[in-house]
């Protein structure tokens, strides 16, 4: 903002808490969730679940609002300027530019995966998606995506997903060019009811879904929820050569576990044992997922609440705002989506369709639901365009902490500003389209960005909450104007609970997934994003991390260089 | 399913459509919520200040 520059708002209290719930919803509610739960099971998963939320999701969630609020009063709305005008040391804006960089690399490679979810829904009510087979489905998505070869991505036929990346990038800019609340806000108050009402009624079709195979009456939708749902694991197990039990297959329903029974008492070898609740809370990747899981699905340490928040007037009530933001985002991943993808997957595929990675899951599998399932063309349809919509509202919010910086930085009005952003995204997005072999430029940029710089700016965010404005003055902040405060109990857990839990989540998550130690087998298998830079170097990876470097100085030297930016350094004076 | 996946189910999602409902109830049903009639105002903050 600059003094030619009109300070923008919310139009409404509902229409920020859809924004920023919009923000937060978004594939891993439908797909990355439900298959975490059933694959550590439902009990144990929700249990950690629930203490992550409290820990982590609420406490970071109140103080990105709350910060951003008082930011936004002092003027600013980038992260940069927020944490340097707040707590009045001017070098945290460099802390700052993570909360720029973050959201527009993601959004990079964001808009390639919501033009899938637009390409899939088209190519459903075009009658295109219908398959007999895995291997018919696994090759459509290839094919789509152009997984094949760099530069295979970029076909502009209905079923290529280059004319579609060219329509949501310039639906991104055409509303994100529209302002706050006349672009954003607008398409949040129509997309997020839509969405909802959109995954009641695929929700519905799931829920009578019946048993559509007769001859394998085990494969229901009963046993689908259950296989999610269920407190206690069953597997058949295996003896090994060295006396060793290992799984060989996990078992739900009723019939799946006698003939399983017969089989192991048949065999010395074999065995069916049951994991209790307990047991499984014992597992540490159990709890690392839930973190992981609260951490990404509610959008904290994107740098979009805290600049969400800086449009917010003095006296607008944050706490409820944010609790209410938030309780959207957990009705949407455990109530909707909880209840339908897996439980689906697993009615028509069985446990080997219902598991597997986040994108196999919802590019794979599902379309193969929907091709099996009565109207599955019109459901298949919805569903999709349910993804789209929540894509949508996910990716605008990449956006607007960029525009915000732009106009800031480069004293430019929102027009400038988003033609500038518009010109850096797009390099972007055609780099990551353009190497779209085996989508490693996506899945390099989602795994040092979309995850570990993620877990950095959250942890930052905390800490200068808790530690550098100090906790006392930070609730004082987000108590301001609300109908009910933040409890106080939470003075304690935002100062010393949340940065040691997120500490030693980040530990944990940093040895097993960068340096590939296992903490259980002590065993260590470098993770592939660590091998393809310095164990076997691969280009793609190189030029992925290089954008990311490039993107990073560049923010970090208009941050240098921009007027508005040169903040008092207030340490040591008394306030 | 079993009754305890039901019982895990069930306590689940109704703790969150209940937390989602009394939510968007209260923010609905505050007072102090206005719907301003335009998307933004001409303001600068540091007025606000002086």
């Amino acid at each position: 903002m600059t003094a030619s520059n009109p300070k923008e708002y919310w139009n409404s209290r509902i229409g920020i808490i859809l924004a920023v719930s919009g923000s937060a919803v978004g594939l891993g509610n439908f797909l990355r969730f439900p298959g975490l739960a059933s694959k550590h099971g439902g009990g144990a998963f929700m249990l950690a679940y629930f203490v992550s939320f409290l820990i982590i999701g609420l406490s970071i969630c109140w103080a990105e609002w709350a910060m951003g609020r008082a930011g936004g009063q002092k003027g600013y709305n980038s992260s940069p300027g927020i944490l340097g005008a707040i707590t009045g040391r001017k070098n945290l804006k460099y802390l700052g530019v993570l909360g720029v960089l973050v959201p527009v690399m993601i959004y990079m490679y964001y808009v390639y995966i919501e033009a899938w979810c637009l390409g899939y829904a088209v190519n459903f009510m075009a009658g295109n998606l219908e398959f007999q087979s895995g291997e018919e489905a696994s090759a459509f998505f290839g094919s789509f995506v152009g997984i094949t070869e760099n530069g295979a991505a970029f076909g502009f036929g209905i079923r290529q997903v280059g004319f579609f990346l060219v329509a949501v990038f310039i639906l991104n800019f055409f509303l994100i060019y529209r302002g706050l609340s006349r672009g954003i806000e607008l398409f949040c108050k129509y997309a997020m009811p839509a969405l909802m009402i959109l995954a009641l009624v695929v929700l519905v079709r799931v829920m009578t879904l019946g048993t559509p195979d007769p001859g394998n009456p085990d494969l229901n939708v009963s046993n689908g929820l259950g296989y999610m749902w269920n407190p206690t694991k069953v597997f058949v197990e295996e003896r090994t050569a060295e006396g060793d039990w290992q799984k060989l297959k996990e078992i739900v329903g009723e019939r799946s576990l006698s003939a399983a029974q017969e089989e192991a008492s048949a065999s010395s070898d074999l065995r069916v044992r049951e994991i209790s609740l307990p047991e499984q809370l014992t597992n540490f990747q159990l709890w690392l997922d839930a973190a992981g899981q609260i951490f990404f699905s509610l959008s904290i340490g994107f740098g979009v609440i805290i600049n969400y928040a800086s449009y917010l007037k003095r006296k607008d009530d944050v706490v409820l705002s944010g609790l209410a933001a938030t309780s959207a985002n957990e009705f949407c991943e455990v109530g909707l989506g909880g209840l339908m993808t897996v439980p689906a997957a697993f009615t028509f595929l069985g446990i080997a369709g219902a598991t597997g990675s986040t994108l196999g899951l919802g590019f794979n599998a599902l379309p193969m639901v929907f091709s099996s399932m009565p109207a599955g063309q019109l459901f298949g349809f919805l569903f999709f365009f349910l993804l789209f919509l929540a894509a949508v509202t996910s990716s605008l919010s990449m956006l607007q902490p960029g525009i915000a910086f732009l106009e800031e930085a480069m004293e430019i009005d929102r027009h400038r500003s988003v033609t500038v952003l518009g010109i850096i995204t797009a390099i972007g997005s055609g780099f990551v389209v353009y190497f779209s072999k085996d989508l490693k430029a996506l899945d390099t940029i989602d795994f040092w960005v979309g995850t570990f710089l993620i877990f950095v700016l959250a942890t930052v965010q905390i800490i200068i909450f808790g530690w550098v404005i100090g906790i006392n003055r930070g609730l004082k902040m987000a108590n301001q104007g609300a109908l009910f405060p933040v409890p106080k109990i939470y003075g304690f857990i935002m100062k010393y609970v949340t940065p040691t839990f997120l500490l030693t989540i980040f530990a944990l998550w940093t040895t097993q997934n960068v340096f590939g130690y296992n903490i259980l087998t002590g065993q260590q298998e470098y993770s592939s994003y660590w091998k393809d830079l310095f164990i076997e170097p691969n280009g793609v990876a190189w030029f992925s991390v290089f954008l990311i470097v490039i993107v990073a100085a560049f923010i970090a030297i208009l941050a240098t260089i921009a007027k508005k930016f040169k903040f008092q350094d207030e340490r040591g004076k008394k306030s | 399913m079993t009754l305890g996946g039901w019982i895990i189910m069930l306590f689940s999602v109704g703790c969150v459509t209940t937390l989602f409902c009394w939510c968007i109830y209260k923010v609905l049903t505050t007072p102090e919520e206005e719907e301003k009639m335009h998307g933004f105002e001409i303001e600068t903050p540091d007025t606000e200040h002086k």
